[in-house]
């Protein structure tokens, strides 16, 4: 094992970096111009691997299995826009912070359910925190503004008096949060508080036999994860959809961050950027191959319930013979490549790119 | 053992009165009382289903007595649960292993030092300076325990992948990691060669011997146990029939009756 050189990270982890920060800063923004890129792809995939490291916290962590994101990601969205409106004050990357820990707030409340029922029954349990807080911003004009359209636009990003509005800075915006939340992240699942997680989700009764108090440890992977999620769907809202509706946040998004934490790998961080990317790039090849290869003889709804398909089938597939999800597999191809190559220098590169985290 | 010891065998550390535990109409134990002296190794044996295991459990919080108080370090403790035992100083292995099996041996040690574990999680997040000399100093103790048991070579595999033997010698490491005064130990020796068991002895009186933690034990293999105990319990049905050191017991007829199986 490689020793760290800064914080939790090794030497490798900050040539990654280094690289996934040229290619995000430098080279995307010089090289893509389509502004389709950023609102449809970057900016959602940031977002959406932001909430799936929220639900890797709690599930592949923790070993939680809570499914509740997209009602975490609500809370923060909509604690985003009354923040703004509210306490204007606050400006963005604080209103931002808020919004994470009223999140968090929630992820408490529906936590606690963890302390006495696990497994499924407990992603049961976990379902009302979905449909109360959807449940909740609709039923209570408040949280709305008393908009009766339905559909809020959400304000513009201002920080430090200049404003966010183009998709390049809204890409930019999301680029940083996710960026130093994942570095945290790494540092906690790394660290004594990863320990205690990674305890509980092995072995629940040792763990509580060294010291790691259940309660604590469940109810605090519970916050973090909403933290995350809350901020995730804070940035959903404001950078890619520009809009409030609950409806945005309705189980399947909630499914979907499953999925992604799942097929990424459970119990990894570059596992919940792999398994957002794959999911949300997935859909648009299938549709490429769709409109050039077929020429359009395949309809569209068809296209999208072939996508269905070939996600559950995945699923399957993973589950049997990968359960640690394409994070696992990227390592064993890399692992392979290097016995195979032993004094190839590309490896680095390649390794580099591919591995965000 | 001859030779003079480091430290000297104390007042009683741990001692259980009375407790009865009985799982709907099946009694696991019946009024069983025994007490364990700072410094010493006890062992607990008797036959299959003789309510060893259910003994420690009730000890260490796991399973709650009907009837019976357990005190600890001159304390008795109303509300048992692991987590109160494990801060009081009292830490345990389990008999099929309740290693951490996704993480490498060293991890699972450095949960045992969850309580030398201070910091925060939002200390941990941002790394501040107190965190770095915090893990530096449990990641330290690790090793040393790594290397007390000498582990050194697998310390970065995953526990899962071992094998059983050494499982056991991990979950003793992730015990001591704790620096507990008293371990119990739930049949350390179970499923292990002559060789291993040889091994784990070695260690279990290394521990006592510089340490002077107090080990408690259970243990199916009668050999082992009369070598390496000072005193020896022996439940059978639930209850206490001898207690004594090793050639007390012995000699111990109700003993050798409950062993040779003799009707009662």
């Amino acid at each position: 094992m490689m020793k760290p050189v800064f914080m939790t990270y090794t030497k490798k982890d900050l040539i990654n970096l280094a690289v996934c920060m040229v290619l995000s800063v430098l080279v995307i923004p010089t090289f893509i111009t389509t502004e389709y890129w950023y609102t449809s792809i970057l900016i959602p995939w940031l977002c959406l691997a932001l909430a799936t490291i929220g639900q890797q916290i709690v599930m592949g962590y923790t070993g939680q299995l809570a499914l509740g994101a997209a009602g975490f990601m609500a809370a923060g969205a909509f604690a985003m826009f009354n923040l703004i409106l509210r306490v204007p004050d606050l400006g963005f990357v604080g209103s931002l912070i808020v919004s994470g820990l009223i999140a968090a707030a929630f992820g408490i409340l529906f936590g606690l359910p963890s302390l006495k029922v696990r497994g499924i029954y407990l992603m049961v349990a976990t379902l009302a925190s979905q449909f109360f807080i959807i449940w909740m911003i609709d039923k209570f004009g408040w949280f709305k503004n008393y908009d009766s359209s339905g559909i809020i636009t959400a304000q513009d990003i201002v920080i430090l008096g200049k404003p966010f509005t183009t998709p390049l800075a809204m890409y930019f915006v999301c680029l940083a949060v996710t960026t130093v939340l994942t570095l945290l992240a790494m540092n906690m699942a790394r660290g004594s508080t990863g320990r205690n997680w990674m305890a509980v989700r092995d072995m629940d009764i040792a763990a509580e036999s060294m010291g790691v108090s259940l309660l604590r440890t469940k109810v605090q992977a519970f916050a973090i994860s909403a933290f995350y999620c809350g901020v995730a769907g804070a940035l959903f809202a404001f950078c890619y959809l520009k809009s409030l509706e609950p409806v945005a946040f309705d189980i399947k998004l909630s499914f979907k961050i499953l999925f992604m934490c799942i097929l990424g790998g459970l119990g990894t961080i570059n596992g919940a950027f792999i398994g957002a990317a794959f999911i949300l790039l997935f859909p648009v090849l299938l549709n490429a191959i769709g409109n050039n290869v077929f020429h359009g003889a395949i309809d569209a709804t068809i296209i999208s319930s072939i996508e269905q398909v070939i996600f559950g089938g995945l699923m399957i597939i993973f589950m049997i013979y990968e359960p640690l999800g394409m994070a696992k597999l990227w390592e064993n191809i890399k692992q392979k490549w290097k016995t195979k190559y032993p004094t190839m220098n590309i490896k680095n590169l390649v390794s580099s790119i591919g591995k965000k985290s | 053992m001859a030779q003079e010891r480091k430290f000297k065998i104390g007042k009683p550390i741990l001692e259980v009165k009375n407790i009865s535990l009985s799982f709907g109409g099946v009694k696991a134990i019946t009024d069983t009382s025994f007490d364990v002296l700072e410094h010493e190794v006890r062992a607990i044996i008797g036959p299959n289903g003789a309510g060893k295991s259910s003994m420690l459990n009730c000890i260490n919080g796991i399973y709650k007595p009907q009837q019976g108080t357990v005190s600890f370090k001159g304390q008795q403790i109303p509300n048992i649960t692991p987590n109160i035992m494990a801060q009081m100083g009292l830490s345990r292995t389990f008999q099929n292993l309740a290693l951490f099996k996704r993480m490498s041996v060293l991890d699972n040690i450095l949960v045992g030092r969850r309580l030398h574990t201070k910091t925060n999680f939002l200390e941990v997040a941002f790394q501040l300076p107190k965190v770095k000399k915090e893990e530096k100093m449990n990641r330290d103790r690790s090793e040393e325990i790594i290397s007390f048991l000498e582990i050194e070579d697998i310390k970065d595999t995953p526990v899962g992948k071992l094998p059983y033997g050494l499982q056991k010698k991990v979950e003793l490491g992730r015990a001591l990691a704790t620096d507990s005064s008293v371990i119990l130990l739930d049949e350390p020796m179970a499923g292990m060669n002559v060789e291993e068991k040889r091994d784990m002895c070695r260690f279990i009186l290394k521990v006592n011997d510089e340490l002077g933690t107090t080990m408690v034990l259970i243990e199916h293999d009668m050999g082992v146990v009369m070598d390496i105990s000072d005193r020896v319990v022996v439940l059978d049905y639930g209850k206490v029939i001898g207690d004594g050191t090793p050639d007390e017991v012995r000699s111990n007829q109700k003993v050798i009756d409950a062993y040779l199986g003799v009707e009662h």
